[in-house]
């Protein structure tokens, strides 16, 4: 996320001259309304990911509340034409952690599957079908279970999950928010996967 | 230890489906996919269920919060 301080908004190139300098203001003032307004258009895709973070619609509104001060406040750390929407995201998860803000549930009981096929195995054994069709197990899972589910896996993994599957942000742009390597990223996100896929069939099958 | 061709075809899915393969092991996907049932079947699962999560997952910003956010314009230069 750090950028060479002279791709950032309102550094001057050379010393202004006194009789410029309400000119450098105006523009300084063009550049953040510009800054906010693109801000406020990623809004929505903001929402979306900090109310998967956390557990309730008041809290995700004021995490994204909380999100937007420090970004208006500090928009000047941001460099123009790199991806505003994960630096909004790297401040979000930020203030998420620091306030614990975490969903945090008992850890898992059970080892995690090794098999990606495990939801769809158990729910065809469950209807004694020896081949499932894919739809017909989507059918069984329900809107509910999968939100459920989403916030019963352990906030480590939640994170990659939403940021890569609800969010789409890729591996790299992952790795950048939540300062890890990729690699990280990669093994939480399947984990993190797997460990949705092991509640999907725990709750569809209770 | 060398997997059979269907559990390697597995261990590629994850990153098949996230656009993520090389060139090599995408071709090394496609090959295998191209001739096995089974494999297919597997994939199109994995990618009905990453939609249905996402589907359920996502929900929309509840009303008025735009408005709060907008309120917040001009922190920075009234701070």
């Amino acid at each position: 996320m750090q950028a060479p301080v002279t791709q950032r908004y309102g550094s001057s190139v050379s010393e202004p001259e006194p009789a410029t300098e309400a000119r450098r203001i105006a523009a300084l003032a063009r550049d953040r309304v510009r800054f906010e307004e693109e801000a406020l258009d990623l809004a929505d895709q903001v929402y979306r990911v900090a109310r998967r973070l956390v557990g309730s619609r008041e809290e995700a509104e004021d995490l994204v509340q909380e999100t937007y001060a420090r970004a208006f406040r500090s928009w000047r750390s941001y460099s123009p034409g790199t991806n505003m929407r994960a630096w909004l995201l790297r401040i979000l998860t930020n203030l998420n952690v620091d306030r614990g803000r975490r969903i945090q549930r008992t850890p898992q009981m059970q080892p995690l599957e090794e098999s990606d096929y495990y939801l769809a195995n158990k729910l065809a054994s469950s209807a004694g079908d020896e081949v499932l069709d894919q739809e017909q197990v989507v059918e069984r899972l329900s809107q509910d279970g999968v939100v459920h589910a989403l916030a019963d896996i352990s906030p480590q993994f939640r994170e990659v999950v939403v940021l890569v599957d609800i969010g789409d942000f890729t591996y790299a742009d992952a790795a950048e928010i939540l300062d890890i390597p990729i690699g990280t990223v990669m093994s939480r996100l399947h984990r993190g996967r797997r460990a949705l896929k092991q509640r999907l069939a725990e709750e569809t099958l209770a | 230890m060398t997997l059979d061709p269907c559990e390697r075809c597995e261990e590629l899915m994850q990153e098949f489906l996230d656009r993520t393969l090389t060139d090599a092991e995408w071709r090394e996907a496609e090959t295998h996919l191209s001739g096995c049932d089974y494999c297919r079947r597997r994939y199109r699962f994995e990618e009905t269920l990453r939609r249905y999560v996402r589907l359920s997952a996502i929900e929309r910003m509840p009303p008025g919060l735009m408005s709060k956010l907008e309120e917040l314009r001009g922190l920075d230069a009234r701070t």
